[in-house]
């Protein structure tokens, strides 16, 4: 074993390098920008939360008791509008992603951090006016904003929240453009598009999403406002519009972003899972392509929103057949994975538990997408109960799991302390029992016919709704555990040292919390993905290196290595 | 409340409910046996393969392409099963078979009201006999709303501005839940009603029990002569200035573009409200628009009138006049007017 050099430990780190508001709200460090992004998404995730607590409450019993039907229906509009577009959407991009993406390919920061911090702004603003609208009287039309509904029969803020959405979309653009050009142009020398975690392609398919996808919900936005403010005729067929036209330049859009949600996600798991059983992710190429053909699937799926709109019989058979193939990825995903852990060394660590978890629920949130490809049965549970928990099954038992558990796992390189092991575990087990508890008996009351974005229903769903309701409430206290022990822990929480998983990837190669420019030196990567060495093996950034992990192709120039 | 807590289907009360199910039941047994798999064998490594000391590495595992196309192929297979029985189902269910009686059916916020082709009207209820087939022709005077009858396991959008349809054939008397599946408004949760499946006989006693409104196809005729339809197509939709009318449905239409096209729902309300997008050949652009002049209710009327007049000469219809007799003895052979219209119609009072 040769001995190497250790960079000394400093004092100062990206936290501390400097201090005051100001510091923080004209940075440039893509670390200190995804702390912002942490702080703005879980606000704007307990905001969704608290109408996701009032939506339970509500149905609770059949009648309209604890609010009236207009209450409830912009309750559950606002509900998806908060989380979809101000939580799921930016939640692992901006956070995890902005913190990552340099640190995992031994950059010093995004491509462009201007850029970078002008999309936070960007997201604020949008933030704020949309908030303003919920305050001012709150919009009704269900996040889906159908039109006519929306353009000429809703009496609610339309165009206020639709112009939050529409301002929210280039900060998504924005990340997304930055997230490609640094991943292309900003790999440190020796790391090979191959050797890069798969967090990364998951995050790169995302990226690309977003600047190809994002465009069209502005356009939607844009008609709808002119509808409503200047009466075209585009949606109204009272004014020469068509309808269904909406849906499909809205579903354009919004199943792609599905996959903006997930995908992340998706990256998040293959890490948890390659690094908690310390095993190189079991074929490696497929998960990485998986992610792209998503991406690339995704796009020509839409319609299988639409099986009941009225669209053409032919129409709705091309959209179910590419539907069963957007499958074919994510199940590959999940054989991977599960293939990964065989004989590996698996720790049961938090953050491994919420993967474990995740993929049970991703698992049954995808089976039951199966039944919604199906034409036949489609047009039986389209808009009930079973869509609402086949969608939660995916958006919250997969990508908020998928978040947690990242969260747990980078928690010691981004706050530099370790978050409580044992509250963590338990936290992780009462959101699993919680969300089961709250979505499982949603597919049985969907496919007894239970419509959703009902006020009231008819009693003989009741139990349904009890035992949803009871659920949530677990859940509810189940999320509110981490908020609580994360926020101790930045204080409190034990020190973290800079690698304490004893993993591979390169942002373990770095103090912890890392200093503003990273590294100290431009890593230079010999290494494969999830190449697990002892711990005095592994080699710290910066350090002239002749061990085992010698290559005699890392002196490749930056950007000429792929 | 009783046991019905534990079912996992609605009431199957429809001739496509049996059909739905058995693909469900499918899409259940596979879906279970496959997450079970994956649960187990996930289950199964995480224990014997747990940490035993803290700083074991094991040893890599190279992929296997084998097995990447292996569980590439096989979901892909599986998920092909489901695709083609699914959209086997589907065909049958999105075509209308040719012997159906008619129903129209108007959705507005937040209600809706039904018509029989007798004339019986309903709100927020609708009647059906078991064991005829039905077809609804669905408009919405406002947003979009979805006609969902879970007990039939059915479900279409209705649109404002067009008409789409479906159609079942009830099996199993009782009453059932109608429900408006796409988010329309305040009220939705509200717009909801219910379905009565009655025997065939009682159900004609009912039909016949509540007289005192007139057949659409009745009053679509007196508007016919109250707009000055008649003026140029002729008191019997024999043409004149204007096309003819008799026999037209469904039949193919010559356009002075060259196009030729069906003579559908769909073609007669534009025709209605926007004359001057589809001019018959032969005819020039002189029919004015009744955009503004005439109701979602009234459209179906003087559609249900259209429907109803055959050609006059050579051979008059010798329809039955009860029961739902499948063929239309007519030469307007490609008209799949039901026997309920006939009976009704005016061109044989």
């Amino acid at each position: 074993m040769e001995s190497f050099e250790v960079p000394q430990p400093s004092k100062v780190n990206y936290l501390n390098a400097q201090y005051g508001l100001k510091s923080w709200l004209l940075t440039r460090d893509h670390k200190r920008i995804a702390l912002l992004y942490l702080g703005s998404v879980t606000f704007f995730f307990f905001i969704g939360g608290i109408y996701a607590m009032l939506i339970r409450l509500e149905l609770l019993t059949p009648q309209s008791d604890l609010l009236s039907a207009t209450t409830y229906n912009k309750t559950f509009t606002q509900h998806g509008i908060i989380m979809i577009f101000f939580f799921l959407i930016p939640s692992i991009p901006a956070t995890l992603g902005n913190f990552l993406v340099p640190m995992m390919i031994g950059a010093k920061d995004l491509a462009f951090p201007r850029i970078n911090l002008l999309s936070w702004y960007i997201y604020i603003i949008a933030g704020i006016i949309t908030i303003y609208a919920l305050i001012a009287g709150g919009v009704d039309t269900g996040w889906t904003f159908y039109a006519p509904y929306s353009t000429t029969f809703s009496n609610s803020y339309v165009v206020l929240t639709g112009l939050g959405i529409f301002i929210n979309g280039f900060s998504s653009i924005l990340t997304g453009l930055n997230f490609i050009v640094t991943i292309h142009t900003m790999r440190a020398p020796g790391m090979t598009w191959f050797r890069m975690p798969l967090f990364l392609w998951s995050t790169y398919a995302t990226a690309l999403i977003m600047i190809l996808g994002t465009p069209v919900i502005a356009i939607t936005v844009l008609l709808l406002a002119f509808e409503r403010l200047a009466r075209i005729g585009i949606f109204d067929p009272a004014i020469g519009g068509d309808p269904v036209l909406f849906q499909h330049l809205f579903w354009f859009y919004s199943h792609p972003a599905v996959y903006i949600m997930i995908l992340p996600g998706m990256g998040v798991i293959s890490e948890l899972i390659a690094n908690f059983s310390r095993k190189n992710i079991f074929g490696y190429s497929f998960v990485a392509f998986s992610s792209l053909a998503i991406a690339v699937f995704g796009f020509l799926v839409w319609g299988h929103h639409m099986f009941v709109s009225g669209q053409s019989v032919f129409a709705s058979m091309i959209f179910s057949v590419l539907s069963f193939a957007v499958a074919i990825p994510s199940a590959v995903k999940v054989f991977n994975w599960t293939a990964t852990l065989y004989k590996g060394s698996i720790s049961y660590d938090t953050p491994m538990l919420y993967a474990l978890g995740f993929i049970g629920l991703f698992t049954i949130g995808g089976m039951t997408g199966l039944f919604l490809a199906t034409i036949a049965v489609d047009v039986h549970v389209t808009d009930t109960y079973f869509v609402v928990a086949h969608f939660h099954y995916i958006m919250v038992g997969g990508t908020l799991l998928a978040y947690l558990g990242g969260l747990h796992y980078w928690w010691p390189k981004i706050s530099g302390r370790m978050y409580p092991e044992g509250w963590g575990r338990f936290s992780a087990l009462v959101v699993f029992v919680g969300f089961n508890l709250t979505f499982l008996p949603q597919f049985v009351a969907g496919y007894l016919g239970m419509p959703r974005r009902y006020a009231t229903y008819p009693p003989e769903f009741q139990v349904f709704n009890v035992l949803s309701t009871a659920g949530a409430s677990i859940l509810g206290f189940g999320l509110l555990i981490p908020l609580i022990y994360l926020i101790w822990s930045m204080r409190y929480g034990k020190i973290a040292e800079p690698n304490p998983w004893h993993l591979p990837g390169l942002e373990w190669r770095t103090a912890s919390p890392p200093p503003t420019e990273n590294f100290l030196l431009t890593p230079i990567v010999t290494w494969e993905a999830y190449e697990f060495a002892p711990p005095e093996e592994m080699e710290v950034v910066g350090t002239v290196h002749r061990g085992r992990h010698a290559r005699s192709d890392v002196d490749a120039p930056i950007g000429e290595n792929t | 409340m009783d046991s019905s807590w534990f079912k996992l289907a609605p009431e199957a009360a429809s001739t496509m409910a049996g059909k739905i199910d058995a693909l469900y039941f499918y899409l259940s047994g596979v879906t279970l046996f496959f997450s079970l798999l994956i649960f187990g064998v996930l289950i199964f490594f995480v224990i014997k393969y747990r940490r035993r000391s803290p700083y074991e590495i094991p040893r890599p595992v190279a992929g296997s392409h084998r097995l990447e196309t292996l569980w590439t192929v096989i979901p892909f297979l599986i998920a092909m099963s489901m695709f083609v029985w699914g959209a086997q189902v589907y065909f049958e269910q999105a075509r209308s078979p040719r012997d159906t009686s008619e129903i129209y059916v108007v959705g507005k916020q937040w209600m809706w009201k039904t018509q029989h082709t007798t004339g019986q009207r309903e709100i927020n209820e609708l009647h059906v006999p078991v064991g005829r087939k039905i077809r609804l022709i669905m408009t919405s005077e406002d947003a979009i709303h979805s006609f969902y009858i879970p007990a039939f396991r059915i479900k279409a959008d209705v649109l404002p501005g067009r008409y789409t349809y479906e159609w079942f054939e009830a099996t199993k008397p009782g009453t059932y839940h109608l429900f408006c599946a796409e988010y329309c408004g305040m009220n939705h949760s509200r717009m909801i009603g219910s379905v009565v499946v009655m025997g065939p006989s009682e159900f004609d006693n009912w039909l016949s029990g509540n007289a005192g409104q007139l057949a659409p196809a009745v009053a679509g005729q007196q508007l016919f002569q109250s707009l000055g339809c008649v003026s140029c197509h002729g008191a019997n939709g024999e043409g004149g200035r204007g096309p003819e009318l008799a026999g037209l449905f469904g039949k193919q239409v010559l356009l002075n573009n060259g196009q030729t096209i069906r003579a559908d729902e769909a073609y007669f309300r534009e025709s209605v409200l926007n004359p001057q997008a589809k001019i018959v050949s032969g005819y020039g652009p002189i029919m004015p628009t009744f955009q503004g002049q005439i109701s979602e209710d009234q459209l179906l009327q003087l559609m249900a009138f259209i429907k109803s007049i055959h050609i006059v000469n050579p051979q008059p219809s010798t329809a039955s006049p009860s029961s739902a007799a499948p063929t239309s003895s007519n030469t307007s052979t490609a008209t799949p007017v039901a026997s309920p219209v006939r009976r009704a119609s005016p061109a044989q009072r």
